[in-house]
């Protein structure tokens, strides 16, 4: 394990960051919003919540009324865990608040993935945190299913301050699918999660992130994983539906041999939403492998799409790649993909297309019969059709269909 | 089935074609031939309806209908089928997307799984169309579209160019299925337009009536293999003298 921090000193360091702007993405003003919310009715069986609740939550991948296939299953509401439960030997999930009083060692893992003086806003979280979700593999343990995570802000106005810790212990193999969103309704509203992951010698994580926003939301997610020798972390995140700003750059650490990590990031940003998604990962170990791909299309939205490899350590190899596609007049796309190498014999590539659909791929398929909206909805999913090696068959159809009904939605 | 009547088309405000007039009836198939630049893929892409082919005069006469004014996907539901020399690269969009989209309703994975088994292309059924295919996958490819589309008339752009030997008779295999070879010539309906720079075609297909184009212009009309033995032995200059 890297450095442990004290829970006091994390608590010093992070008042000298109240006031550290992020370096990109628009700075936002933590005091416009509400930081204390009611406690909300714990829910024995979740399936009782509302119906429009629970479809908000089904549209980004959580399902409450048949979790079969789930391994467990947690949800947030504003401040307050109002459901948790772990279903498989092995694998546990509760609220961050309560797995810190039931492990004393908990705290040692907190602020190691993710600095809390990064900006304003992990400082934020450090000072007023309102739980968010502790999932761990024991050692050996595997998944059958995902666990699914759900983080929701109910209440208009507020900011919401999760600290998640996953921990795969060694050997061990966890799925994960979170969805994050919002009651729909056009209010304002702060999404600030900490997220740190732990993956150990041997372990593997796949966690299928799933953002549904509303055109006042503004998500400001900092997220750091270290990944040790011969450990996987895969990440795929989706975001399609409006969002006021989100500005993310996860972090990924490669502290041991043969470390493999791999991100996909799916943006659509439509009329009004500003996205700035970054992805970054230091190969530190020898043999530790990278890709980072990413899918931006804008309907009228701005999106920044960064990426960042740095190679520091004999046979590392990674692969970046950015494309963007412009659907109609107004919206922006820049592709940022940077890559550093420290030592020679690493093998660091990047790719970067922005641009609009081929004129001359549309007339292809529109002499096979299909209209041009056809065409272009056909060459759209395809683009959105990232294959992603290693995910659960059955995560990866939810995957697909989430991003087909958001697609259906956006363009 | 087709009627080109004095068509004249022009690309980028340039006239490309002038004047040309010919019919082929249902059941007929029809070559073309002629040298690089003479307007040949320009012909068949104006039938097909490519926006940036514009038809400045004349028309085009498809089952008895002026198609002129309709586009591209409303003259491939119409019947029209056209098979492309380079076509594009899609990327996310596999050969399986292509062949499913070109059966339409009622499209299924048995019905694809047969068409692609009769053109050798399992192995790239789920690949990205056309992505790192060699030059006769994309042949294979293309005329598999086509039997999934099943047009009454099919254009086909240069179909054998750039196949070796071997793949040579399954591409003639798969045009004669497209164009019912197997049926007697009176109970045919299905008509093609075929471009060939090399001819090779003519031993598998039974093509009625051969074209010479030169410079945007149907120069001469006739036997085509008479036409390949005499662009064979003296080229196109031949044509050109003949003009005279």
């Amino acid at each position: 394990m890297p450095e442990i921090g004290s829970a006091k000193a994390a608590t010093d360091k992070a008042k000298t960051a109240l006031s550290k702007q992020a370096p990109v993405g628009e700075d936002i003003d933590l005091n416009k919003y509400g930081h204390s919310a009611e406690e909300l009715p714990y829910q024995d069986d979740p399936s009782q919540l509302p119906v429009e609740t629970k479809q908000r939550m089904l549209d980004v991948g959580v399902t409450l009324d048949d979790n079969s296939q789930r391994s467990g299953t947690i949800i947030q509401m504003d401040h307050s865990i109002v459901h948790s439960l772990a279903m498989q030997e092995g694998i546990e999930v509760m609220g961050t608040n309560h797995a810190l009083e039931k492990y004393d060692w908990l705290s040692d893992y907190f602020w190691n993935a993710v600095a809390v003086d990064t900006d304003k806003y992990t400082a934020h979280v450090e000072l007023n945190q309102s739980n968010g979700y502790f999932i761990r593999a024991l050692p050996g343990s595997k998944t059958v299913y995902p666990v699914q995570a759900c983080l929701y802000l109910a209440r208009g106005n507020l900011a919401q301050n999760v600290h998640n810790i996953i921990i795969a212990e060694e050997g061990s193999e966890l799925h994960i699918i979170t969805g994050c969103t919002t009651a729909s309704r056009e209010e304002a509203g702060l999404h600030l999660g900490v997220s740190e992951f732990y993956i150990k010698r041997g372990a593997k994580v796949s966690f299928t992130m799933i953002h549904n926003w509303t055109p006042e939301i503004e998500v400001r997610p900092r997220t750091g994983i270290i990944v040790e020798e011969n450990g996987v972390f895969l990440s795929n995140y989706v975001i399609m539906k409006p969002v006021r700003s989100l500005q993310t750059s996860p972090l990924a650490r490669c502290v041991g041999d043969n470390a493999v990590v791999r991100f996909n990031s799916i943006l659509v940003a439509t009329p009004g939403s500003s996205m700035d998604l970054g992805s970054r990962v230091i190969l530190d170990a020898k043999g530790a492998k990278t890709e980072i791909i990413s899918r931006a299309i804008t309907t009228g939205g701005d999106i920044f799409a960064r990426g960042y490899i740095e190679g520091n350590a004999p046979e590392v190899k990674g692969h970046l790649e950015c494309r963007g596609l412009i659907l109609g007049k107004e919206g922006m796309i820049h592709a940022i993909p940077e890559l550093k190498g420290t030592l020679a014999g690493i093998d660091l590539s990047h790719e970067a297309a922005v641009g609009k659909i081929a004129e001359e791929e549309v007339e292809y398929l529109m002499m096979r019969g299909l209209t041009r909206d056809e065409a272009t909805a056909t060459i759209v999913r395809g683009f959105l059709r990232v294959d992603i090696e290693g995910l659960p068959p059955q995560l990866h159809v939810e995957l697909q269909r989430a991003i087909e009904a958001s697609q259906e939605d956006a363009m | 089935m087709l009627e080109i009547e004095q068509l004249t088309v022009a690309v980028d405000d340039k006239e490309i074609l002038h004047d040309v007039s010919f019919s082929i009836k249902a059941g007929e198939t029809h070559v073309l031939f002629g040298p690089n630049g003479s307007g040949k893929t320009t012909l068949l892409m104006a039938i097909m309806g490519a926006p940036r082919y514009h038809v400045t005069r004349g028309g085009i006469i498809f089952k008895g209908k002026d198609i002129v004014g309709l586009s591209m996907d409303e003259r491939a539901r119409r019947g029209i089928g056209m098979s492309l020399q380079r076509p594009p690269v899609v990327r996310g969009v596999t050969t399986r997307d292509m062949v499913a989209a070109c059966i339409g309703e009622g499209t299924s994975e048995e019905a694809i799984a047969r068409i692609a088994e009769k053109a050798h292309m399992g192995d790239l059924m789920d690949r990205d169309i056309n992505y790192g295919f060699s030059g006769g996958e994309i042949k294979r490819s293309e005329l598999m579209q086509l039997l999934a589309q099943e047009p009454d008339l099919a254009l086909l752009d240069e179909p054998e160019s750039g196949v070796d030997l071997v793949n040579i008779a399954l591409i003639g295999e798969l045009i004669n299925e497209l164009l019912q070879k197997e049926h007697p010539i009176r109970d045919r309906r299905l008509s093609g337009l075929i471009i060939t720079h090399t001819g090779h075609i003519l031993d598998y297909v039974n093509a009625r009536t051969g074209y010479v184009m030169l410079d945007g212009r149907i120069i001469c009309e006739g036997d085509p293999h008479e036409i390949l033995e005499t662009i064979k032995n003296k080229d196109y200059e031949e044509c050109r003298r003949c003009l005279k």
